[in-house]
């Protein structure tokens, strides 16, 4: 039987990691927000009852949202190897990673941000609309500044859900704390290495989770929001 | 001031085409409240919606200050919303940003660069009472403080008519009172036309000098609060009125009964005494009561009267501008 690593090698070993983790997340999070909401507004104003009716653009960009949404992450991954290598001209390490995790969470970003959207009160965007307010000012000043806890919440949920992907990824050459659970953790019986991942993902977790949530009640103006 | 013309609206249904709006004419002059009432279903909502620009008729015209609105597109459209102030139905402000925040959006909206801005913002806090709620978000404020900063965020970009969608719909009686003061300090102070939409007759007894009846999508009675309860007999008298209860016993006892609608301080303080020392006739009250149409005091008595000249006091009564009807008894139409 091999001694085990030692921990002052565990911890390096972490440490990078957890570096290129937080980065994958972090961008593809930034980048699935970016392009994500837009989409999202886009199906708001084009759905029945919407500020801008469209009811068959509507279908067909539900359709592919919903395609997009329905493709498992792994088979995305592999899929999109192509246009990684296309765009980075590279299809491992952490920057490639971003790629399939960004366009993998575009729809996913997309949906929520829609569904969010439509909780903004017909009788609160009406009043915009009589005012002469432009679309535009509306999307900004009404929909979207009324929905931002509940958006911050959604970009919160997507930045874990992204934290999982990117564990896949890591191991498809994306590297990161995925990649060190499973080759040096899980295939060489390394039990520092997994569980000391495994403690390391739990925190991430739960830092992005209360750091979302600080910021979302922070900018909430409602009254039940400071309970 | 705003005119609606012939104006119909009809929506799909399960049993075909339901025609909400047949014909609707209206005309509110300039500085004067007008209140739209009706049953549930009369197509108050529609009117609504499509005087504040959010449904398209079918046809018909909505004229402010003679330019008809209603077949506006793009940038014209939001220009002509600027001159309807609208307080809609329900909550609608945003809950996101403080009461000056709210009343600020339409200026936003027009361009109105930031002082100005803050300083229009000011009047109108202070037109509608909540000066020192400027900082408050909405949720920190009472359902009436709300509607009044809703009433306010209408009137903000200046414009010639205010609709009110049911803007007392959710409130009690004493802050339904705060909100129709605001509204009629509006078209005092600001001279705007006001359109208010209600199923509430207490905003019409309040605030309104002209009211319109719908019902099944049509104008069943249009005119002057005052001219339509004078009448005695028109719905809108029927609902502003004091009740009158029937008692046949005691009425039996009387040479001639009937109901009088007297408006105007002259006539309900004088007209009776005076009818009976001139006819010599002996005159009893035997129901009705007083109200007040905003400060028109208004009667409607049931009166007993004996007495040979009984039919000649009536007549008088008629004559010096009372409404006199319903002779229950003797010579029926003294006076209509």
């Amino acid at each position: 039987m091999r001694s085990a690593t030692p921990w002052s090698v565990v911890f390096e070993d972490l440490a990078k990691a957890t570096g290129e983790t937080v980065y994958m997340v972090a961008v593809s999070t930034l980048i699935a927000t970016l392009l994500g909401i837009p989409v999202g507004v886009w199906l708001q104003l084009t759905a029945p009852g919407g500020l801008r009716p469209r009811p068959w653009l509507h279908k067909i960009l539900g359709f592919v949202v919903d395609l997009g949404r329905s493709m498992p992450f792994l088979i995305l991954l592999v899929v999109l190897t192509s246009l990684t290598r296309l765009i980075l001209s590279s299809s491992i390490g952490p920057t490639a990673a971003i790629v399939p995790l960004s366009v993998g969470s575009v729809p996913f970003v997309a949906r929520l941000v829609q569904n969010i959207l439509s909780e903004v009160h017909v009788a609160v965007v009406e009043a915009a609309v009589t005012t002469g307010a432009s679309t535009l000012r509306i999307v900004r000043s009404v929909l979207l500044r009324e929905s931002l806890p509940a958006l911050i919440n959604a970009i919160g949920v997507t930045a874990i859900a992204l934290l999982g992907y990117s564990a896949m990824a890591g191991v498809l050459g994306g590297g990161g704390l995925g990649d060190l659970a499973v080759r040096l953790g899980y295939q060489r019986f390394n039990d520092r290495y997994l569980w000391s991942t495994v403690v390391v993902l739990a925190v991430l977790a739960t830092l992005v989770q209360y750091g979302f949530n600080r910021a979302a009640r922070g900018v909430d103006r409602r009254r039940h929001a400071s309970v | 001031m705003i005119t609606v013309e012939n104006l119909t609206k009809s929506f799909p249904s399960r049993n075909g085409q339901v025609l909400a709006l047949d014909g609707v004419s209206l005309d509110v002059q300039s500085g004067t409240v007008l209140g739209v009432v009706g049953p549930s279903g009369a197509g108050k909502s529609t009117l609504a919606r499509c005087v504040a620009l959010l449904e398209r008729p079918d046809s018909g015209a909505i004229r402010v200050d003679g330019t008809d609105l209603v077949a506006l597109e793009g940038t014209a459209l939001r220009a002509a919303r600027r001159q309807i102030g609208v307080v809609p139905q329900g909550d609608s402000l945003l809950r996101q940003r403080t009461a000056a925040g709210n009343v600020a959006l339409p200026l936003e909206s027009a361009g109105v660069p930031g002082p100005q801005r803050r300083n229009r913002v000011a009047e109108l806090l202070d037109l509608v009472g909540l000066t020192d709620k400027a900082g408050s978000y909405p949720d920190q404020l009472s359902g009436g403080q709300r509607q009044r900063i809703a009433v306010a965020r209408a009137l903000a970009a200046n414009p010639s008519v205010l609709l009110a969608d049911e803007p007392t719909s959710a409130l009690d009686p004493d802050t339904t009172g705060s909100v129709l003061a605001v509204l009629d300090r509006a078209r005092a102070e600001l001279g705007v036309t006001v359109l208010v939409v209600t199923h509430d007759m207490s905003v019409v007894r309040r605030i309104c000098d002209d009211v319109a009846v719908l019902e099944g999508g049509r104008v069943v009675e249009h005119g002057k609060v005052l001219d339509l309860v004078a009448d005695g007999a028109s719905r809108t008298a029927a609902s502003l009125l004091p009740s009158v209860d029937q008692n046949p016993a005691a009425e039996s006892a009387f040479d001639r009964v009937a109901d009088i609608v007297l408006v105007g301080f002259a006539a309900v303080g004088a007209l009776l005494p005076e009818a009976t020392s001139r006819f010599g006739v002996q005159l009893s009250l035997l129901g009705g009561g007083l109200t007040r149409l905003a400060e028109t005091p208004v009667a409607r008595f049931r009166v007993g009267l004996t007495g040979e000249r009984a039919d000649s006091a009536l007549e008088w009564i008629s004559e010096a501008g009372a409404s006199v009807q319903r002779t229950l008894k003797g010579p029926q139409g003294v006076a209509a």
